[in-house]
């Protein structure tokens, strides 16, 4: 059974979706959550790997005191109440790629509960805020590769144990576009706390939704199911539409929604081939690791260590650099970018030029190369330079972009392209006027013209100046020189 | 006969009076006589003679550059459930078949680091689980003193091997009983020590809220310096306790003056077999004469540890033993798909009474039966361990109980599970509370020894020694008789 034909749209306004996201993020660690073996991706498979995340018999779990740092960072920064004592507890379950036979994970005492983030505004004003049910840590397993070898399915445990946080949201989500809005934001405070590097393509933040459909004012849930295997945001937004729109279809049709696991294979969604709703985990508490016990000291030290998030740093460029929503969302959408922009701003002394800059030449720049700004060859105090030298008159606008693409490509500061170019602004009067004597004599009808009253070809005179100077001349200077000329 | 003693073996290497290799090669020779033909023992699944001759000669090479070990020279067997670089860690399971472990156990690497020589991997009930040793898929074990009887388990290799005279110490492990047990069947000492004070880092788990390692010895003297060398923290187990190791020997010599001794009366019921409580009285004399104040308390919920224990050490078993899948090492028996070769593999590499534990196991901790099995049996256990904790802070030091309802029942004698599981009756407590215990032989009867049982106050092993130190003096020969 697939289901990808949307019911009509009069149909579906009967109904609301209700939405509650289970977000996996991948934690920055150097090493597991229960061992010292590397947790970087890329080695070959099983090279990362030892007795403790082997499973062999004896082997006992100890825990990344890193993992637990950047946990509570990532729940601190989600507004959750980190608790003073959590508990590890197994999940239990068969699969070739969980060796020990369980998943170390944690169950009715998670490291942190009861937070919320805001994403957007609703049109009277009120913020949108979305619930955090829990923030808890656990390992990942490994993986079963069924592709690499006919007939045979091949275990790299390599990720087995890669510490992970599971982020729970509360069923507060209720459409399509506030389920993407929540993961962007998500996502942007973990960017923002440096705790993940957050990539869906590389598998660092995975996303599992359960969804339900009631009709419009009913204030029970419906029954849910859950649709995993998205890829992408856009994903999960579409899998969230079809699956609603099937909820819908069947409750209109005065069938009842099963609840079960559903998959998304980029178009359609079906039910996964194994009950995986009806598995018995057996959890209980981890015998081999004792209760997390984390000092009201050390939560509040995570808490000063948190570094600015973004909608507190929205609410200051806003103010501090005067500049418009859309820039602020721009230049805060990456922590990098903001950081990059806020140098920039500081050396330069003229915030809304340097987000000018910033948002055309170096967004434009970086975009075509895919380059990442932490690796940016043009440096914010150079770009501050170029702009310094706009603003005191060394070089022309026209003149800065040409300078500003031989720093992308050199390096080099931005003096010294001038110089080097010839790209500095000529103010000298003796040349200027040179110039604009060769352009009378060049074009003397429309001088002719223009000495007759003719204002509009001003523009082409000093045009064509600022051709032949290769936008080389003051134009400010130039215009008082023209005006004279012919006031005579 | 019993094996040179520890503190012998290590002062007479030491002064280079003999080899290690002297030491082995006594041990071969005796592991020969006692494992040899129809009666042969059975106390060993592993020994790679040549291996330990060769770990020998080259400790005696270092011997001239290094100071000597706690242990120098002397062998020690080991249970079969602890891994060990060279020879097989199959805990007595055909699924473990052929499985060499490629990292040591915290305990060997310390025992090899103060000098001692891992002697074989010692026969037990599979992954623990009995008090018999005769649930191993390598054949039962039989008793030195008694070969038509059990030799108690599960770790009954390792006492056998220590009751034999193949060596003076072993290492055991315990859940429920299972070094005390087999060290009163087999008229030796064991020792339980405290949850947390050795590392379970290479102890195969079976329950991991109770096991400890433990520790065999001929006398209290070589089961103390054998806890001395294998106990203290490590980091590689984070059950393990960061409280500081005393010398256990130190209380050799000390009498038991001021010493309050506690007998809980919930192990002398009214049904106890007259003959052991006739052996628990004389001890019990021996004490007072030696100076200490004897006093009858109450461990209120003790009949509740047997249900208590087969709930939670099952439940834990069912999760720690799921990675015998046949998908990593280990036996493995293909089947139809992936399930199939699941069932297959551990239907048929685990034995009846490890199936049994991981039913039920998995049938405790299902939902709907969570709260009234599992999460019931931990709060019980909670009351079991507060019978202990307000006993010791009443003002005792030590208990002095039974360390089991009955001397070394015959090979087969038991089939019925229950009736075997109240062979931990008196010792399961212990593993519950967490705290140390030790048996230790006090008498004979019809030949067959009997244990008394010591128990502390956590990490209060030291006190526990000075009382078995004294008890085994002043009982002398009649310990044994």
């Amino acid at each position: 059974m697939t289901a990808t034909a949307t019911a009509p749209a009069a149909t579906l306004d009967r109904w609301e979706m209700v939405v509650g996201l289970e977000v996996h993020v991948q934690l920055k660690t150097r090493t597991k959550i229960f061992c010292s073996c590397s947790a970087d991706f890329g080695a070959a498979p099983n090279a990362n790997t030892c007795p403790v995340c082997l499973a062999l018999p004896g082997a006992l779990p100890m825990l990344n005191e890193r993992a637990v740092g950047l946990a509570s960072r990532a729940a601190l920064a989600l507004n959750c109440v980190v608790q003073p004592v959590s508990i590890f507890a197994r999940k239990n379950y068969f699969y070739p790629d969980l060796p020990k036979g369980y998943q170390i994970s944690q169950f009715d005492k998670p490291l942190a509960l009861d937070g919320w983030i805001e994403i957007g505004t609703r049109a009277v004003g009120a913020p949108i805020r979305i619930g955090i049910t829990r923030v808890h840590m656990e390992e990942d397993a490994g993986k079963s590769i069924h592709d690499r070898f006919t007939g045979v399915t091949a275990i790299d445990l390599n990720r087995s144990g890669v510490p992970l946080i599971e982020i729970v949201s509360e069923p507060d989500i209720r459409s399509a576009e506030q389920a993407g809005a929540y993961l962007r934001v998500l996502k942007q405070i973990l960017e923002y706390v440096d705790v993940s590097d957050v990539n869906m393509e590389e598998g660092s933040l995975r996303v599992d939704a359960n969804v339900s459909a009631r009709r419009r004012g009913e204030t029970k849930l419906g029954t849910k199911t859950e649709v995993k295997n998205m890829n992408s945001f856009s994903g999960v937004e579409r899998a969230l539409e079809v699956e609603f729109a099937r909820h819908v279809r069947v409750l209109e049709a005065g069938g009842s929604i099963e609840q079960q696991t559903m998959l998304w294979d980029g178009s359609a969604v079906r039910p996964a081939r194994s009950k995986e709703g009806s598995h018995d985990y057996r959890y209980f508490p981890e015998p081999d690791l004792p209760p997390l016990i984390l000092s009201p000291e050390w939560i509040e030290q995570v808490r000063k260590d948190l570094p600015e998030l973004p909608a507190a740093r929205r609410a200051r460029f806003s103010t501090d650099y005067e500049l418009g929503e859309y820039d602020v969302e721009v230049l805060t959408a990456d922590p990098q970018l903001a950081d990059y922009y806020e140098s920039v701003a500081r050396a330069h002394g003229e915030p809304k030029a340097a987000a000018n800059w910033v948002m055309g030449e170096v967004m434009a720049t970086l975009k075509t190369s895919g380059e990442d700004i932490a690796r940016f060859r043009v440096r914010p105090a150079d770009l501050a330079s170029l702009l310094n030298l706009v603003r005191d008159g060394v070089v022309s606008h026209t003149a800065a972009k040409q300078i500003f693409g031989h720093m992308v490509a050199t390096g080099d500061p931005p003096a010294q392209i001038a110089e080097r170019e010839g790209l500095v602004k000529v103010d000298d009067d003796s040349q200027l006027s040179a110039w604009l004597d060769e352009v009378i004599a060049e074009n003397p009808s429309e001088a002719e013209r223009y000495r007759n009253g003719e204002k509009k070809l001003q523009g082409v005179l000093i045009g064509a100046v600022m051709k032949k100077s290769k936008g080389r001349a003051d134009p400010r200077k130039l215009n008082q020189l023209l005006t004279a000329r012919f006031a005579s | 006969m019993t094996a040179r003693s520890c503190a012998v073996v290590c002062e007479e290497t030491a002064a280079g009076r003999v080899t290690a290799a002297d030491t082995v090669n006594e041990a071969v020779g005796r592991a020969r006589e006692v494992g040899a033909g129809r009666d042969g023992l059975n106390a060993f699944v592993w020994r790679d003679d040549a291996d330990a001759l060769s770990q020998a000669a080259s400790l005696t090479d270092r011997l001239s550059d290094t100071k000597p070990g706690a242990m120098l020279g002397v062998p020690v067997a080991i249970k079969d459930n602890i891994a060990t670089l060279t020879l097989p860690t199959t805990c007595g399971s055909r699924i473990l078949e052929g499985y060499v472990s490629p990292y040591e156990a915290t305990v060997v690497k310390k025992l090899r680091a103060a000098g001692a020589i891992p002697f074989g991997k010692t026969n037990m009930d599979e992954f623990a689980m009995g008090s018999s040793t005769e649930h191993s898929a390598y054949g039962p074990t039989k008793n030195p003193i008694a070969p038509d009887r059990v030799p108690g388990g599960s770790s009954g290799g390792s006492a056998v091997a220590v009751a034999s005279g193949v060596v003076s110490i072993a290492l055991g492990s315990e859940t429920g009983g299972s070094v005390r047990q087999p060290a009163a069947f087999c008229g030796i000492v064991g020792v339980k020590p405290t949850y947390g004070r050795v590392s379970r880092f290479g102890l195969v788990a079976f329950a991991s809220s109770l096991d400890q390692v433990g520790v065999f010895g001929a006398t209290v003297d070589d089961a103390a310096r054998g806890l001395g060398v294998i106990a203290g923290h490590d980091p590689m187990d984070s059950t393990s306790a960061s409280i500081a190791v005393p010398d256990y020997t130190a209380g050799a010599n000390v009498g038991l003056k001021g010493l309050v001794v506690g007998l809980p009366k919930e192990y002398f019921p009214a049904s106890l077999d007259p003959e052991i409580r006739r052996r628990c009285d004389a001890a019990v004399d021996r004490l007072r004469a030696l100076g200490a104040t004897v006093k009858e308390v109450s461990l209120p919920h003790t009949d509740l540890a047997i249900p208590v224990y087969y709930i939670v050490a099952p439940a834990e078993a069912s999760s720690n033993l799921a990675r015998f899948d046949g998908v990593r090492y280990g036996f493995r028996l293909e089947g139809e798909g992936l399930r199939g070769m699941y069932e297959a593999t551990r239907s048929t590499g685990f034995g009846p009474e490890v199936t049994r534990r991981i039913l039920l196991g998995t049938y405790v901790l299902s939902a709907g039966y969570y709260d009234a099995y599992y999460r019931k049996a931990q709060q019980v256990r909670t009351l079991i361990a507060d019978d202990f904790r307000r006993v010791f802070q009443s003002g005792v030091h030590v208990l002095f109980t039974p360390t089991t309802p009955t001397p070394a029942f015959p090979i087969g004698a038991i089939s019925d599970p229950y009736e075997m599981y109240l062979s931990d009756i008196f010792t399961a407590t212990a593993n519950l509370a967490g705290v140390p215990a030790m048996s230790q032989p006090i008498g004979r009867i019809g030949g067959l020894p009997v244990g008394g049982q010591f128990l502390a106050s956590h990490f209060d092993e030291a006190r526990m020694f000075t009382a078995a130190y004294a008890l085994e003096r002043a009982l002398g020969a009649e310990a044994l008789a």
